[in-house]
């Protein structure tokens, strides 16, 4: 009887959750879009090659989230800690004169490496601000990315794709990594099917980063940080270390963080340094909201249906609203509507958890 | 017994000296880094005073708008963005309608009024509806508007909202152009009255403004309203249970917040004299918020003495940082850059410092 009950409360809002009116209306929206697209003659298969790649790209960071909420650390708002980590990793690769799928793959390895090692002292700071992990977490994220400016502009690198031609101080604000590891994963396998380029490479890693995923949170150790996320109460008395779980979450998210930008890059063709991650957090955090996640619970598929929303939402805006209207449109439609996403998550009531 | 005595009053002094270091820890720290850097910068003192006490003038009011949320409990608010935007329209407006001085002025102090309050009274709401996410829940909300403000500014000016002028439309005809030149407020209330002692400016009427500001919120924690918000801010649900509706003072907190946080915005506004349409209310929050935790204010505890030191010493490191950055490091960029991971920096530690304690209190 306990049990079913628990079961039922547990289940209704999950229904209510899984068809959600924010889902529903960015689909209608976007099915919208698509119609006036297609009446205003747009090229229909350029836009769905480019809703691929644009997912294939944050789907990581996305995915990202998942062991921060999970492990009862809510969405994680310092994920600029991680994608200041592949940055590094990035550079680096560049600085040692790789090229192709080695400089990816050194990046990919040396950003995990990193990500590990920088998520664990911010793992340690989120254990002793349990409650205010967003806010304290949003301004980690905010002063690292300001303290790495300084980086940025003392630290000693050498090769001149990253330096200023003519004696400028510091690495460049946009590095190009056309003779580096540009698309390097975008184009591996890639085919066409009725005029839309497929992915195949990027597509991919990012399902084989899922199925790890996938794993993970069915290993014990997964298990126990499911338990601890979502009743730490009840996990700690059953003999669950919270912290040490909490810990794990967040060094996990900040791998791929890490990962996730290196990721990016390569599909963007550019490294942004400087202030540029500034902002990244709250959109990859709004991504997964906007799949139906709350800032306590997501799921894999809550992270691909959210991210797979907003990025075809953005890709078929912009076209639109610069035939229709006026350009720049599509940069404040992702203001609103990220910012909308994660303000309508933190006014939902939701029953049990410490997080508050 | 007789050496006991002196002991004891000794370690008393010893202990409340620490306890003073300890409070005024943060303070400290920064005159410190102040006086570093203010030697490095190397700049004469005359420019020095001058730069404060504009920066003094234009800021204080701003910083001082957070004072009530913090001591009714909704702890740093984010949310001033919007108090600011709502100064800024009102502002637009005055300029469209090419009311200048002191009459603009005040005339846009009123237009700003009903806005603030308006939006004042959603961010109550929507605290109300994030209790204990207040500060993420205001620092989203002004990335939130300010994507609603860019709607309406760069959209809706010119198609929707009729507004002919073509030296504030950009050349489509359509939106507001990216500054706006005040011409007609610029030091509107700085210029009212304005004294110069020892080769130093003082805008009289702007600081007599402040301290009428300080005096009235001194006054305000005395009337029964302003205790209502002290003890909303000790406990919600002590105040709940003797009587308070706690949601309709949380509610008028913010009201008040944000209608300041309005009027600060033009005061600002007035002594830049011009406009970044898209860009200079986008700030607000953060400068105002590390401006009050330099001062040594907490997200429980803020005093207007906070507030006004804070405001010197975040913005005194805003002057030298630059030039020391130049004559220390070689670069003014690394200066430029060290002093927004500071205000960056100083509110995450705070805000750190503040969970760990409520964690320690309640364990």
């Amino acid at each position: 009887m306990e049990q079913r009950r628990t079961q039922t409360g547990l289940n209704i809002p999950a229904l209510v959750q899984s068809a959600g009116y924010p889902r529903l209306i960015i689909t209608a929206f976007l099915l919208a879009l698509m119609v006036y697209a297609a009446v205003l003659d747009l090229p229909i298969g350029q836009l769905v090659s480019s809703i691929l790649v644009r997912f294939g790209m944050n789907g990581i960071l996305v995915l990202a989230m998942i062991p921060s909420i999970q492990s009862g650390t809510g969405p994680n708002f310092g994920i600029s800690l991680g994608i200041v980590c592949g940055l590094v990793a990035a550079t680096l690769s560049i600085e040692l004169d790789l090229v192709g799928l080695a400089a990816f793959f050194f990046a990919v390895a040396v950003s995990a490496i990193l990500g590990s090692l920088v998520g664990y002292v911010y793992g340690l700071l989120l254990n002793r601000v349990k409650g205010q992990e967003m806010t304290v977490g949003t301004y980690t994220g905010f002063s690292v990315v300001s303290l790495m400016c300084v980086f940025w502009l003392m630290a000693p690198y050498k090769s001149p794709e990253m330096i200023w031609p003519y004696g400028g101080e510091g690495l460049r604000v946009t590095i190009t990594l056309q003779n580096r590891f540009d698309k390097v994963l975008n184009e591996l396998l890639a085919f066409d099917v009725v005029g839309v380029r497929i992915p195949t490479g990027l597509l991919i890693f990012l399902a084989i980063c899922c199925a790890l995923m996938w794993v993970f949170l069915r290993t014990k150790t997964g298990m126990a940080m499911l338990a601890v996320g979502s009743n730490p109460r009840f996990a700690a008395s059953s003999g669950i270390n919270v912290d040490k779980f909490r810990l794990v979450g967040t060094v996990l998210s900040t791998v791929l963080g890490a990962v996730g930008i290196v990721v990016y890059a390569q599909s963007y063709g550019f490294l942004q340094l400087y202030t540029a991650p500034l902002y990244m957090p709250f959109f990859a955090v709004a991504s997964i909201l906007i799949g139906g996640a709350s800032i306590k619970h997501a799921t894999i598929m809550q992270a691909l249906v959210g991210t797979f929303l907003f990025q075809a939402l953005l890709v078929v805006a912009l076209p639109v609203a610069n035939e229709a209207i006026a350009n720049n449109l599509s940069e404040v439609i992702r203001i609103i509507l990220s910012n909308g996403m994660i303000l309508y998550a933190l006014t939902r009531k939701e029953a049990g958890g410490d997080l508050g | 017994m007789k050496t006991l005595l002196p002991e004891s009053v000794r370690s008393k002094v010893e202990a409340s000296l620490a306890r003073f270091l300890i409070r005024n820890a943060v303070p400290i720290l920064f005159t410190v880094l102040c006086l570093v850097g203010s030697y490095y910068a190397r700049l004469p003192l005359k420019f020095l005073l001058n730069d404060i006490i504009v920066r003094m003038a234009r800021n204080s009011f701003l910083v001082i708008s957070l004072i009530i949320p913090v001591l009714a409990g909704l702890g740093l608010n984010f949310g001033i963005v919007l108090g600011a935007m709502a100064g800024q329209i009102a502002v637009i407006t005055v300029t469209y309608w090419e009311i200048g001085g002191i009459t603009g002025f005040l005339l846009s102090m009123l237009l700003a009024l009903p806005y603030a309050i308006l939006f004042g009274w959603l961010t109550g709401i929507l605290f109300n509806r994030a209790k204990g996410k207040e500060m993420i829940a205001g620092l989203i909300l002004g990335f939130f508007a300010n994507g609603l403000y860019q709607l309406v500014f760069l959209f809706f000016v010119g198609t929707i909202i009729p507004f002919r002028n073509e030296y504030m439309l950009l050349s489509t005809g359509i939106g507001l152009r990216n500054t706006v030149n005040l011409k007609g407020v610029h030091y509107a209330l700085d210029n009212l009255l304005k004294v110069g002692v020892m080769g130093l400016n003082i805008p009289v009427a702007t600081f007599a403004s402040i301290v009428l500001l300080c005096l009235a919120i001194r006054f305000l924690f005395k009337t029964k309203l302003g205790q209502e918000f002290r003890s909303v801010g000790q406990n919600r649900y002590v105040a709940e249970v003797s009587g308070i509706n706690v949601d309709r003072v949380r509610i008028i907190a913010v009201i008040f917040s944000t209608v300041l946080a309005a009027w600060g915005q033009l005061i600002f506004l007035q002594n830049i004299g011009t406009l970044n349409t898209y860009g200079s209310h986008v700030q607000v929050g953060t400068f105002a918020v590390a401006a009050l935790l330099i001062g040594g204010a907490t997200v429980s505890r803020a005093t207007v003495g906070q507030a006004l030191l804070g405001t010197f010493l975040f913005h005194l490191l805003f002057i030298i940082s630059p030039l020391a950055g130049k004559n220390m490091m070689g670069s003014a960029q690394v200066g430029e850059y060290f002093r927004v991971f500071v205000a960056y920096g100083v509110i995450g530690v705070a805000l750190a410092l503040h969970a760990w304690q409520n964690i320690a209190k309640k364990s």
